[in-house]
């Protein structure tokens, strides 16, 4: 059959169970836009391609599947690279197509030339330059492949204007659903059962076992089979912030996140264990920081998928090279032998009540974290969450109750300030039928705002809160705490009238300074399934650390 | 610190050096010496990369080669594997000086592959140590130019890496 390399992308996506691709055009994907009508694929136009990155990368989080973005070479493609880089950072299964210019003028600096496979090595699971127009069936396939096994990751497939444009007689069997065979790709290691032995031997006669539960578990959709292990085993979990969600944060068991900005029973819990697990999690810098004095009192036990990670970190007493869900079956086999001790669960406990109650008086200023808390309840954390980065983002991953797996989105590994809002757009597409919020700070929310173009052009609702404190938040409590308070570009002034700038687009907001007014304000952030910004006055000396409530003061 | 020999076999498509030689940047390990060629399988590529550092940074290097997709099978040589490298170089030599240096390239088993009226060029195949001394020798002379392969390896015996 007689197919054009935009053919041949369109149709190999369709066979990959892609539905959807956010994206810009351009000259050089133009060829791909020209085809798109003719396939079951929709297109979601963004306003900046790292929103289209984002977007596909929330996408993917919420299916399960591969989320697929598409930009033009040069500027189109350079704007794509943060959105890769943020879903590399927390291995999210992603394929992003860019143009090209043609094969003839690769190399002589032509019209938005960029080698964006080059650019992208360090931030990519793998990528493509097609040279040939043959391969570009396969390498879809495969680029899906890729992205969507083993430790998923970000793929990207680069297709010059005159490959994508051109036509070939293609007899590529596109109903063919055996995976490709990549001879340097073996994406499931199979560990054997009698691995597990030593590990479970170790957890029954830990006097303080603890579990580190990381993303993996969420990415290999093990947390049904996690919850299980823990309500049989009865140990104490701690968790990485992509870890948030493995388990509900209410379960007694579980003691929050750890690391810089996690909370102190979680971080105590971490340092007192005897038998640490790790479960699909890396120990990277944020999580874990004095590696050295973790590795002191205690064993180590890692599992995860990615040999990588073994020893990268830290050192480890025992490992494993497995995918959580095997794992987990595994464990769970012998769960009922293991019972943890209660004193040690006693003890978190202690630790655990030592946290201050929110602050809940009426002052001049909201709470966040009160704030978040009592949307939770009032929500029965029956939402999807996302957040931007800086203090809303800890906020969110401290105070707010998360149940359900995956439901909270944020960007841990890279920090992309900007995420949030495209991440809402993706999620609220997968999952039309959720409740989806963005928490942001008001300085994420100006790197992105221009995507709320792009809600009101697809009618995609996005329930949105603001936390106003008219500063880089995170930055200035920083400056606060390491710079002697030498505060140095981190005011917001010049910030847009929030309610005025969502009402050019048609969007009703609220504005509320109170904690006694959080209720109502919840209330009219969900009366209707309408997109809505809630801006909430925010002191600008609240700082992250969550149990302590207390305020920072300048001095 | 120690050094080790990496033998690395890689789809022999463009790109795919470039993919191997960023790692070693990213992650900041240190590359001694770096030598490629088509393997006996027009396909295959074989990188050999000596690398200096201890066990885990052996280890890191070859579990994150191992990640890129282009690559197919990754194996740290034995140490006593062996290991050859061709230089040539170019050293000032007129006469008299000309007949110590032919002696000396003599006593290595140099080729002497040109020569002119001021110089002489050699051809030197052999392990590090065999290469080193012999230039050491001729640095008295004055070395105007050298060029080295990098070092190449197989394991001894029947070991073989193999390959799907
Ligand atoms: C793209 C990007 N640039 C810079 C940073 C560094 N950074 C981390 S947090 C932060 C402040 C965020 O401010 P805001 O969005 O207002 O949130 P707040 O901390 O006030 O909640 C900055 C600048 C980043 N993470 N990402």
């Amino acid at each position: 059959m007689l197919m054009t390399g935009a053919d041949m992308i369109l149709k190999g996506l369709e066979k990959n169970g892609v539905s959807v691709i956010f994206g810009y055009p351009g000259a050089a994907n133009c060829p791909i836009y020209d085809k798109i009508p003719e396939y079951n694929i929709q297109h979601i136009l963004v306003r900046n391609e790292q929103g289209a990155a984002h977007m596909a990368n929330a996408y993917a989080r919420v299916t399960g599947k591969v989320g697929v973005c598409t930009a033009t070479s040069g500027p189109g493609a350079t704007n794509l690279i943060t959105g890769i880089a943020t879903a590399y950072m927390d291995s999210i299964p992603l394929v992003a197509i860019t143009g090209q210019v043609d094969t003839s003028l690769i190399g002589r600096d032509a019209f938005q030339e960029v080698d964006i496979t080059g650019t992208t090595i360090s931030v990519c699971k793998h990528n493509y330059l097609v040279e040939d127009i043959k391969d570009l069936p396969r390498i879809i396939d495969e680029a899906v492949y890729i992205a969507t096994t083993g430790r998923p990751g970000p793929v990207l497939v680069d297709v010059p204007m005159n490959i994508s444009l051109s036509s070939t007689d293609c007899n590529y069997d596109f109903s063919c659903a055996k995976p490709p065979v990549i001879r340097g790709y073996n994406p499931e290691p199979v560990a054997d059962k009698s691995e597990f032995d030593e590990i479970v031997t170790l957890l029954k006669t830990a006097k303080r076992p603890l579990i580190l539960s990381g993303g993996g578990i969420i990415l290999s959709k093990a947390s049904d089979a996690f919850r299980n292990f823990i309500k049989t085993s009865k140990i104490p979990v701690v968790s990485t912030m992509t870890g948030i969600g493995s388990i509900e944060t209410d379960n007694r068991l579980y003691y929050g996140m750890v690391g810089s900005h996690g909370v102190r029973v979680a971080n105590y819990a971490l340092n007192k264990s005897d038998v640490l697990l790790v479960l699909g999690a890396r120990l990277g810098d944020r999580a874990v920081a004095h590696l050295t004095n973790l590795k002191t009192n205690k064993k180590i036990i890692h599992i995860d998928i990615d040999p990588a990670e073994i020893c990268k970190n830290i050192a480890v007493d025992i490992s494993v090279i497995s995918d959580a869900g095997f794992a987990l079956q595994q464990l769970n086999s012998h769960a009922g032998k293991i019972s943890c001790p209660d004193e040690w669960v006693a003890d978190l406990d202690r630790v655990k009540s030592m946290d201050k109650p929110y602050n809940t008086d009426d002052g001049e200023f909201v709470n966040p974290k009160y704030l978040l808390k009592k949307l939770s309840d009032r929500t029965n954390s029956d939402v999807i969450i996302t957040t931007e980065v800086g203090q809303n983002q800890i906020w969110t991953a401290n105070a707010f109750t998360v149940k359900n797996a995956g439901s909270f989105i944020t960007s841990a590994g890279f920090g992309t300030m900007g995420y949030g809002l495209p991440a809402a757009i993706g999620a609220k597409f997968a999952a039309p039928d959720k409740t989806v919020i963005a928490v942001m700070g008001d300085g994420s929310f100006q790197m992105d705002m221009c995507e709320l173009g792009t809600m009101s052009q697809w009618g995609i609702n996005v329930k949105m809160i603001l936390f106003k404190n008219n500063r880089l938040g995170m930055v200035r409590e920083l400056q606060w705490s390491a710079y002697k308070s030498n505060y140095s570009g981190v005011f917001l002034d010049g910030s847009p009238d929030f309610a005025k700038l969502v009402d050019a687009y048609g969007i009703k907001s609220k504005c509320i300074s109170k904690n006694s007014e959080i209720d109502s304000a919840i209330d009219a952030l969900l009366s209707d399934d309408k997109s809505f910004l809630l801006i909430v006055n925010t002191d600008p000396l609240e700082t992250c650390q969550v149990g302590f409530d207390r305020k920072e003061h300048e001095k | 610190m120690n050094k080790y020999i990496i033998s690395v076999l890689v789809e022999n498509h463009a790109g795919v050096l470039s993919k191997v030689v960023a790692l070693f940047s990213r992650r900041g390990f240190n590359i001694n010496s770096l030598a490629v060629g088509e393997t006996q399988d027009e396909t295959v590529s074989r990188i050999t990369i000596e690398v200096s550092g201890d066990e885990y940074t052996v280890d890191q290097v070859s579990k994150q080669l191992n990640k890129l997709i282009d690559v197919i099978k990754v194996k740290v040589l034995n140490q006593d594997c062996i290991k050859r490298e061709l230089i040539l170089v170019k050293v000032n030599a007129p006469s008299p000086a000309r007949q110590e240096v032919v002696q000396i390239s003599d006593v290595f088993r140099a080729k002497i592959v040109d020569i002119s009226a001021q110089t002489l060029t050699l051809e030197l195949t052999g392990a590090e140590t065999k290469t080193e001394a012999f230039l050491q020798m001729l640095e008295p002379f004055g070395i105007l130019e050298l060029a080295r392969t990098g070092m190449i390896a197989l394991e001894r015996g029947t070991n073989v890496i193999t390959h799907p």
